[in-house]
């Protein structure tokens, strides 16, 4: 098998793996390619439909269901504008205009989610962000192939355990009877319980998230690492480098396009906060602490059936944040780097 | 899709991770032996971090497999059983509610999942054909997916609109396909040598055919990463079922919501000791949902390090 699946491992240079060949096609003067799409390319429309019939219809399904579960929906946002009403539908409900975001900025509770949604994501950046790199770094260390593996997998795995085990885990552990508690109170701390302190919480979704795709978020820094020039660190080795001065002077450097990257990246989704996560888990320390802009929408919107006003403050969250990672993907080419959306609008 | 993050070394990503050969000892020969006092705290390090990423799974385990009374006695809080019980598991399959629930998400996770890589599979090997009729068009049309998301309440309302509420089919369908693993998919297949494909093709073989027989039996180790990143969201999701089912229907996920988080007793439970959550019962549920992750994950884990991966996040 490992044979096997190493021939199968993509061989990704990764433009030409993914989508620039399609873009590459309608450029001029491209090498000439293989006789089979050169013939294509003269013949007419329907000869190629009729010769693309069964790509096409393979395609359908999924085009169908980007259309019919993304786009479309992205229409039904105009009741942001409307007094919905449930029993009047779309057509009938009142067109209030402008009304709803005008509320919007005048409830406090939205400005109360807008603070929290930032406060967390800021924390995040702050405590989370470096943890992917500095274990990244120290997996790369290990020189024993097993034992890095073992580490390896076992670092992966909380990534594919769901919010609701997470939660219920953590309860377990930080919550009232949980192990840390028991500590605290042997070390003759104060007890306190972690999972309904509303000082605590954007503490406690942080190291929810830390303890859940830290490891997981190596993956890219691995991949990164992998790609320094081994000669680089040869020929430091050589005139006399230590490990101090590789590490600063040839890792850092090699990875640090990747770091600014990701960090542009987050900037860009500083808007959104793990919406389950934090939908578990408002209720245990109140809406003052635990509402971000998600959960403000559900609740508002789909629970106390203010569809409007919640629709507007899903919709403002919706196009700040197109705007944020989009200029954030901006600043990314900026700084030389592709962008992760770049793929095919820009080759 | 991170793209274009560095040079590939030279002989490309074959002997993922680092080019490194299979040998117990990769230490390159330039590298200086570390010092002791560095691979102690080296060591101390790792021995810390897997810690912490299994003991509080540890803890539930331990916790499932304690009487009551041991719990009590110790405060809530059980390392090691000292008489492991199996009490709070039979509670739980004596029958009734989570047993329901688990037949549930097992068979809607399996639904969903193979509904989710076929439609995936035959949209990405539909768009590897470079000039396709539209193919530039419907491509874009999934990756911008990958910017936006229509929001809560617009979608809650398509769904409605379509008449899916208390149906499964909007525990699958809304979350059908993500242009993610569309993309893995379809940089994959790119990926595979297409000389073999024109030459099928030359020889008389239709699309569909190539698909079927060449490109899915050379795909296994993408399907496995992509099923499993599937079968996962379908496993482990609750908030759809939240919107949309009413309870008689709900997947495990929310009933360990409901029984564990909040800590409410199961409705119309047929058996008594659940209508009282106990600790050690609500610990059982969670490892019971828990089970399937750790099964599989072996298995495919090894995909993971072998950059199956690492080439799909940047392809």
């Amino acid at each position: 098998m490992s044979s096997n699946s190493q021939t199968l491992t993509p061989q990704a240079t990764p433009d030409a793996a993914g989508l620039a060949p399609v873009a590459e096609g309608r450029r001029r003067g491209r090498p000439p390619a293989e006789p089979a799409a050169r013939q294509a390319r003269k013949k007419s429309l329907m000869a190629r439909i009729r010769r693309d019939k069964v790509m096409l219809l393979l395609i359908a399904p999924g085009f169908l269901y980007f259309v019919v579960f993304h786009y479309v929906p992205l229409a039904g946002n105009v009741i942001a504008f409307l007094d919905y009403k449930p029993y009047l539908g779309f057509v009938d409900s009142v067109w209030v205009g402008l009304d709803n975001f005008a509320a919007m900025f005048q409830d406090g509770a939205f400005w109360e989610a807008l603070r929290n949604t930032l406060v967390i994501t800021g924390l995040q950046l702050a405590l989370f962000f470096p943890v992917p790199i500095c274990l990244a770094l120290l997996l790369n260390s290990i020189v024993s192939n097993k034992i890095r593996k073992f580490v390896q997998s076992v670092v992966y795995l909380p990534h594919f355990i769901g919010w609701v085990i997470i939660v219920a885990v953590f309860s377990e552990v930080l919550g009232a009877t949980g192990a840390v508690p028991h500590l605290l109170e042997s070390l003759g701390l104060p007890r306190f319980d972690a999972m309904t302190t509303p000082e605590f919480f954007p503490f406690l979704v942080t190291i929810q998230s830390i303890w859940k795709d830290a490891g997981w978020g190596t993956i890219i820094f691995l991949a990164a690492l992998m790609n320094v020039d081994q000669e680089l660190y040869e020929a430091a080795a050589v005139d006399g480098a230590n490990a101090r001065h590789r590490l600063w002077h040839i890792t850092l450097p090699g990875i640090m396009p990747v770091i600014v990257l990701l960090l542009i990246l987050n900037l860009g989704s500083i808007l959104s906060v793990g919406f389950e996560q934090i939908v578990l888990q408002r209720d245990n320390v109140g809406p003052g602490a635990g509402e971000v802009l998600d959960t403000y929408v559900y609740f508002h919107g789909i629970q106390d059936g203010q569809w409007g006003p919640a629709a507007a403050v899903g919709l403002v969250k919706g196009i700040v944040g197109l705007i944020l990672v989009l200029g954030a993907n901006k600043l990314a080419h900026f700084f030389g780097q592709e962008g992760v959306y770049s793929n095919g609008k820009s080759k | 899709m991170v793209a274009g993050l560095g040079r590939r070394p030279k002989n490309g990503p074959k002997n993922s991770p680092r080019n490194r050969p299979k040998t117990k000892d990769t230490r390159p020969i330039w590298m200086e032996k570390p010092k002791p006092a560095m691979q102690v705290s080296k060591a101390i390090a790792l021995v810390v971090i897997c810690f912490l990423a299994l003991y509080p799974l540890l803890a539930v385990l331990a916790t499932s497999l304690s009487s009551q009374s041991e719990i009590a006695n110790n405060n809530g809080l059980v390392l090691f059983p000292k008489e492991p019980t199996f009490a709070a598991y039979q509670t739980i399959f004596a029958g009734g509610v989570v047993t329901d629930a688990l037949i549930r998400s097992l068979v809607i996770t399996t639904v969903g999942t193979a509904l989710s890589l076929v439609v995936t599979v035959a949209m990405a090997y539909g768009l590897t054909r470079r000039d396709l009729v539209g193919g530039r068009f419907f491509l874009m049309t999934a990756l911008f997916t990958m910017l936006f998301s229509p929001g809560i309440i617009p979608s809650f309302l398509m769904v409605k609109e379509l008449g899916l509420l208390d149906s499964y089919a909007a525990l699958v369908l809304p979350t059908l396909m993500s242009a993610f693993n569309l993309v893995v998919v379809r940089s994959f297949f790119m990926n595979l040598p297409q000389e073999l494909f024109e030459a099928a093709k030359i020889d008389g073989a239709g699309d569909f055919r190539i698909l079927v027989q060449m490109v899915l039996p050379l795909s296994r180790g993408v399907l496995a990463v992509v099923g499993l990143f599937y079968a996962v969201g379908y496993w482990n999701a609750f908030f759809n079922a939240m919107l949309y089912l009413n309870d008689d229907k709900w997947p495990l996920s929310m009933i360990l919501r409901q029984y564990v988080l909040l800590g409410q007793p199961m409705g119309d439970s047929a058996v008594a000791e659940i209508a009282v959550p106990s600790q050690a019962i609500q610990m059982a549920v969670v490892v019971i949902s828990l089970i399937p992750i750790v099964i599989v994950f072996p298995f495919l884990q090894r995909y993971f390090t072998k950059g199956v991966l690492t080439g799909a996040i940047k392809g």
